[in-house]
């Protein structure tokens, strides 16, 4: 039904491996990687459907990244990509903590690896801000979407309701909005 | 049985948190540290600081580093597994939801909506992590070049994270 080719389990597993790999600090910190990987290079997903994907990864239980590699598995390969895409994401920190677990207890206070996150961090920043403009200049295209995000800017900065909050109220917008839209379609003579 | 027990907690763990990351290590402190006692306060925030410098989200690295030190490697099996299923249920049966209606008038427009709110999120989380992270010229600086280079070149995210992080060692 689409143009773009069905990936294998392999290179699905192989992208979300990648993408486990770099997600430091958690949460939407894979954001930037994830866009890339799947979006831009093997253009597995349209934007739109990215950020679907990214909208129901937060309306759930668990970790993004993993959410996230479970809805673009499955959207892909089905069942099989489910399993391929969540053992991609949660192999890199599964084994990295098992060596670590076992060889290193006082891994924590490695001077190394503290400097180079130290690196890290303010790159990990960039890049979820301009993941953020990227998608916004593809999402934000009428009035709708942007009095909407104006208006989710301003509620968040005040009062920092959760995602699992926001993405159920958003989406009452938008189904009260077409009801609406499509009584007054059926209301006015045409 | 500590194989089934560490299944069991984790899958709470998973269960309860929403939004991933740090609102997770409330839930996390109050099953394994309060209430099973596998580890001190102490040992807690070590874990906490290995999963700051290790790659992946801090539910998995904690399970899988609580599941080895109970049970070894089986055991971090099963504390990794326990954390994970509950988002493959939950979300699983959410994304059978959106597959079979992604068609319908209705939820497109309901997703309309909420695509510019998941852009505005995005954008707060960068806005929430900088604050705690960019705190002087040297990280703000790194910050800068990095949102530049993302912008305007086709540079690979990853590559720019080593770079920023061997930036990291020479300087700290």
């Amino acid at each position: 039904m689409d143009m773009r080719g069905s990936p294998s389990a392999a290179s699905l597993f192989a992208s979300f491996f990648r993408v486990g790999a770099f997600t430091f600090g958690g949460g939407v910190a894979m954001l930037p990687v994830i866009e890339r990987e799947i979006v831009e290079h093997k253009q597995w997903l349209s934007t739109e459907e990215f950020v679907d994907v990214l909208a129901i990864a937060q309306s759930g239980p668990g970790a993004i990244a993993i959410n996230t590699a479970i809805l673009t598995g499955h959207k892909l390969l089905g069942l099989r990509g489910v399993a391929a895409a969540t053992a991609g994401v949660v192999a890199p920190s599964f084994l990295i903590i098992l060596v670590i677990a076992a060889l290193l207890p006082q891994a924590g206070q490695s001077p190394i690896l503290n400097g180079f996150f130290m690196g890290v961090r303010p790159a990990v920043v960039a890049l979820i801000a301009a993941a953020a403009i990227k998608l916004g200049r593809k999402i934000l295209v009428d009035q709708f979407s942007i009095l909407l995000a104006g208006i989710t800017l301003a509620i968040s900065l005040l009062l920092n309701p959760h995602p699992a909050v926001l993405v159920p109220a958003a989406a009452l917008i938008g189904l009260g909005r077409f009801f609406y839209l499509r009584k007054r379609e059926q209301d006015s003579p045409s | 049985m500590i194989l089934l027990q560490l299944l069991v907690s984790f899958f709470t763990v998973g269960f309860f948190s929403y939004g991933g990351g740090y609102a997770m290590i409330p839930l996390i402190e109050r099953e394994i540290v309060q209430r099973q006692q596998w580890l001190s306060a102490r040992e807690f925030l070590d874990i906490l600081a290995i999963a700051e410098i290790t790659p992946g989200p801090i539910a998995i690295n904690s399970a899988t580093f609580v599941g080895y030190r109970m049970a070894g490697v089986l055991g971090a099996v099963m504390a990794t597994l326990g954390v994970v299923l509950p988002s493959l249920l939950v979300i699983g049966i959410l994304s059978f939801l959106y597959i079979k209606y992604q068609g319908a008038p209705w939820l497109k427009a309901a997703f309309a909506a909420i695509r510019p709110m998941v852009v505005v999120l995005i954008l707060m989380a960068a806005i929430n992590i900088g604050t705690r992270t960019i705190y002087d010229t040297y990280s703000a600086v790194v910050a800068a070049t990095a949102l530049i280079l993302m912008l305007k070149t086709r540079v690979n995210p990853i590559l720019l994270l080593v770079l920023s992080g061997v930036v990291g060692v020479v300087l700290f």
